[in-house]
């Protein structure tokens, strides 16, 4: 990055410009950048923000957040700079994408401190420390209990459910080509229909009039009946109605929403000290962090997952409402990365073609 | 003058050029082009977006008319303010702006492909009625008159007198609203579906979201040369029908008749709730949550802590304040580089219109291709710029010199060189001549220009909404980033940060149109002693 020689440089270039293009973060050893998706928050009042910032007093190394864009466009920066990277760590590269994110080079595999004693189950998808879990949740279709009262049906309870006609024109989902949580959902029928069966099912779930939008925004606030759409199922995460309680404008008792549990697809978000950094070790102290129960603890509320730290004790709210599913369904990463592409188009084809 | 033309062409060069080249020499390759052209999806890609752009161009040609006969011919109140909410809601972010206008439809609609359609007519009705309006408020009056005491009747004066003399603005609509729904891309996203899909959303997805950059390079190339082949017809079909008629630049218009005015009313009426419910939209999603009305969402943006130990991560406070310094900052540079741009193409003829074609060439280029390509070129030193807080306001100005060019270059070339001449014959060195004939006549249109650009940055999801950012939201990224989030009081508080961001863009506007239009009067009145 730019030292003084350099800013003289690009001072002959762009004058204009130069006063403010001395930026010399990264020859600091002090300062280090951590690279995130969009929903990581950054206002200095941010309990995740105040937390990093305890980091910076007990280690002398401030940290900067660097916001990439979603997850996809986040691993896409990270694989076009691989070596020279925009920054020192990156979080939240999800099970989905970490087979691209290991193939393509961008992490320095690291054992971060502690990582033993994290659950089999979420380090057996880096085992030998290529990224290190930092958080999990599941995508999970989520229904509104007062509009399925409202017209006397029961929840569902499988995905066999769904496509009944009990059932039919009131199911909200994302499109797989374009939203992290569609394609999650894509993935969980995968897992449960297998390589054989998948698109079958799909094409009931058409048949039954299944609505595709976009992104989670906009089935979630668009379509969902608690927003005032139409849909009382609507695809979103297992931590969704403990949110619906927090974030009420008037205190609840109960989630009005429930979760489908036999839908539940598990997401587990990763993170690693990014190859090319100039600051490896900061960075790894960094990454010992994030996985201590000091910022592990923060990660609920504010970034809607769960901790992978068991030492965190969750909210009531979190124990109450939330629904975490014994066992979720999944697929292997190097799976989801070899067939991404093809299942997205076969899905095209079969929904929407 | 050839000197001026240096830092316009060096901007471009640096800020565009490079990157895409650099991204394009990355990610083309053979077998990127026979995995694309191979790709049933790519074709059906192209035909959507070709077809949809050519159909909401047509839409909007049509359904702008009458608005524009009614503005252009005509004074009644509130046409000033009109004529800006209409230019508000051609520069605000498409992705907000689309979300309030799908919460508007009834369900029928929704994601029908005439939701997209009227989208793309509501959002560039502005270039119809501004573009072809300033002819036809030129256009002699006289000339409808002698044709009506010949005999025609208004309908035949339309489509004899008004309607020739009009094609070449039309044409030039015609290809603006094309390049900008061809290019479209938050509409498609907000309202689309998979199978709906423009070449811009389709080289996002293939970026982002399934990490094929050789993909989007090609799908980016593929966009450039389509609309390259447009530029050509339309430029050629413009020529052909360009005719010559004196135009009177201080018609006084009007006020309607009274058999008029029924028409007049009804069109203006018509307009109005078009372009003002979106907006109207934004206002009152900003207050609905848990399916009744309050203040919350506004009490909520001053105050990051919703409950005790909860906050939203985003201060929409500080992105508020950061917008404002990010658009005043893209302001400055859009407005030296537009008008050391002007000036030079109003200099140097022939090749002028070379650089006139390729500052616009951003507008044409698929943003991510720009961001990603500004990603891997300003990566090393010297250039290492990548992390440098002026790239973002760079980048609006890409997007907004066009507008400044072409706010300010209809008066450039009107201005008689005699006039420089003159000076330099009375011995003003070249800078002094230009200072006191040029600088007086263009002092306004760049004003007018830094506004248009200013409204573009605060609103701006184009290429900058690609690179990354420290911790420092603008207002369209806090947007997003409150609507991903679960509760309706973050949605809330998401629509009311559209609406300031919405009121800042008509405010812009309207202060613009003020202005300009007492210069109007003004310099009419010059012209006329010159």
């Amino acid at each position: 990055m730019s030292s003084t020689r350099s800013v003289a440089l690009i001072a002959t270039i762009a004058t204009a410009l130069v006063a403010c293009g001395g930026d010399d973060r990264a020859s600091e050893p002090t300062s280090i950048t951590l690279v995130a998706y969009s929903s990581f928050p950054t206002a200095a009042d941010s309990p995740v923000v105040i937390a990093l910032d305890e980091f910076t007093e007990r280690t002398g190394i401030a940290v900067e957040i660097l916001i990439a864009g979603d997850t996809g466009t986040m691993l896409s920066k990270a694989t076009l700079t691989a070596g020279n990277p925009e920054g020192d760590v990156m979080w939240g590269v999800d099970n989905t994408f970490l087979s691209r994110a290991v193939d393509s080079k961008i992490f320095d595999p690291y054992e971060a401190a502690g990582v033993d004693d994290l659950p089999n189950e979420l380090t057996a998808l880096a085992p030998n420390g290529e990224a290190t879990p930092v958080d999990y949740g599941d995508v999970c279709v989520n229904y509104d209990i007062a509009a399925l009262a409202a017209i006397g049906l029961a929840p569902p309870t499988s995905f066999a459910d769904l496509a009944k006609p009990d059932y039919a024109s009131r199911l909200v989902v994302q499109n797989p080509a374009t939203s992290s949580p569609g394609l999650a959902f894509l993935l969980a029928t995968v897992a449960e229909f297998g390589e054989g069966g998948w698109e079958h099912y799909w094409a009931e779930l058409r048949r039954n009039g299944v609505l595709v939008v976009d992104d989670w925004e906009t089935a979630y606030y668009g379509d969902f009946s608690r927003a005032g759409g139409s849909k009382p199922l609507v695809l979103s995460y297992g931590s969704s109605p403990p949110f619906e309680v927090l974030y009420a404008t008037e205190p609840l008792s109960a989630a009005p929403t429930g979760v489908v549990d036999a839908t539940c697809f598990r997401q587990i978000e990763f993170a690693g000290v990014l190859r090319g950094t100039d600051a490896p070790t900061g960075a790894r102290q960094l990454v010992d962090f994030l996985v201590s129960e000091r910022f592990q603890r923060e990660v609920a509320l504010n970034l809607f997952v769960f901790p992978v730290n068991q030492d965190v004790v969750l909210e009531p709210v979190f124990v109450e409402f939330a629904t975490i599913p014994d066992k979720p369904l999944t697929l292997d990463p190097s799976m989801i990365e070899k067939n991404r592409s093809d299942w997205i188009d076969r899905w095209t084809t079969v929904v929407t073609g | 003058m050839v000197a001026v033309a240096a830092p316009p062409a060096a901007f471009l060069i640096i800020f565009y050029a490079w990157p895409l080249a650099t991204l394009m020499v990355r990610g083309l390759s053979a077998d990127a082009l026979v995995d694309t052209f191979s790709r049933d999806r790519t074709w059906r890609v192209l035909w959507f977006t070709l077809w949809q752009a050519g159909v909401s161009t047509a839409l909007t040609l049509v359904v702008g008319l009458m608005p524009t006969w009614a503005v252009s011919r005509f004074t009644f109140p509130g046409r000033r303010m009109l004529l800006s909410l209409l230019t508000a809601v051609f520069v605000l972010p498409t992705v907000v702006v689309g979300a309030a206008f799908n919460a508007l439809l009834p369900n029928a609609l929704d994601r029908s492909i005439w939701a997209i359609l009227g989208a793309h007519v509501v959002f560039n009705l502005a270039v119809v009625v501004r573009t072809v309006g300033a002819v036809w408020e030129q256009l002699p009056v006289d000339l409808d008159h002698a044709a009506s005491t010949l005999g025609a009747r208004p309908s035949q004066v339309f489509w004899h007198v008004t309607l020739p003399l009009l094609r070449p603005a039309l044409a030039a609509a015609a290809a603006i609203v094309f390049l900008f729904t061809f290019t479209s891309f938050g509409v498609i996203r907000v309202l689309g579906t998979a199978s709906r899909s423009t070449i811009e959303v389709e080289v996002w997805r293939r970026a982002t979201q399934l990490g094929d950059i050789g993909g989007a390079a090609v799908l980016s190339l593929m966009q450039l040369l389509v609309l390259g082949l447009m530029v050509i017809c339309s430029t050629s079909l413009q020529r052909r029908h360009a005719r010559t008629v004196s135009v009177s630049a201080a018609q006084r218009r009007p006020v309607p008749s009274a058999r008029q005015r029924l028409l007049v009313s009804g069109t203006v009426g018509a307009t109005l709730v078009v372009v003002a419910a979106p907006l109207l939209a934004l206002v009152e999603r900003s207050l609905r949550i848990d399916g009744g009305y309050s203040l919350a969402g506004w009490r909520a943006l001053g105050n990051d802590q919703t409950r005790t130990g909860i906050t939203t991560g985003v201060d929409p406070i500080g992105a508020l304040i950061r917008s404002v310094t990010t658009a005043l900052w893209a302001t400055g540079f859009s407005v030296l580089i537009g008008a050391a741009a002007v000036v030079a193409i109003a200099a140097l003829g022939r090749s002028g219109k070379w650089l006139d074609t390729g500052l616009m060439l951003p507008l044409g280029t698929s943003a991510i291709t720009i961001g990603f390509g500004m990603l891997i070129t300003f990566d090393t030193s010297p250039f290492d710029w990548r992390a440098s807080w002026w790239l973002v306001p760079v980048g609006h100005a890409l997007v907004s010199v066009p507008f400044v060019v072409r706010s300010a270059l209809g008066v450039v070339r009107s201005i008689d060189p005699d006039l420089r001449a003159a000076a330099a014959t009375l011995g003003a060195p070249p800078i002094h001549a230009w200072a006191t004939t040029t600088l007086p006549f263009i002092r306004r249109p760049l004003a007018t220009g830094a506004g248009l650009a200013a409204a573009i940055s605060l609103g701006e999801f184009g290429a900058t909404s690609f690179l990354s950012r420290s911790g420092a939201d603008t207002l369209p990224i806090a947007i997003e980033r409150l609507l991903a989030r679960t509760g309706q009081l973050f949605h809330a508080q998401a629509f009311a940060l559209s609406t300031i961001l919405a009121a800042a863009t008509v405010t812009i506007v309207i202060l613009i149109d003020a202005s300009d239009r007492r210069f109007r009067h003004h310099r009419v009145g010059r012209a006329r002693r010159s």
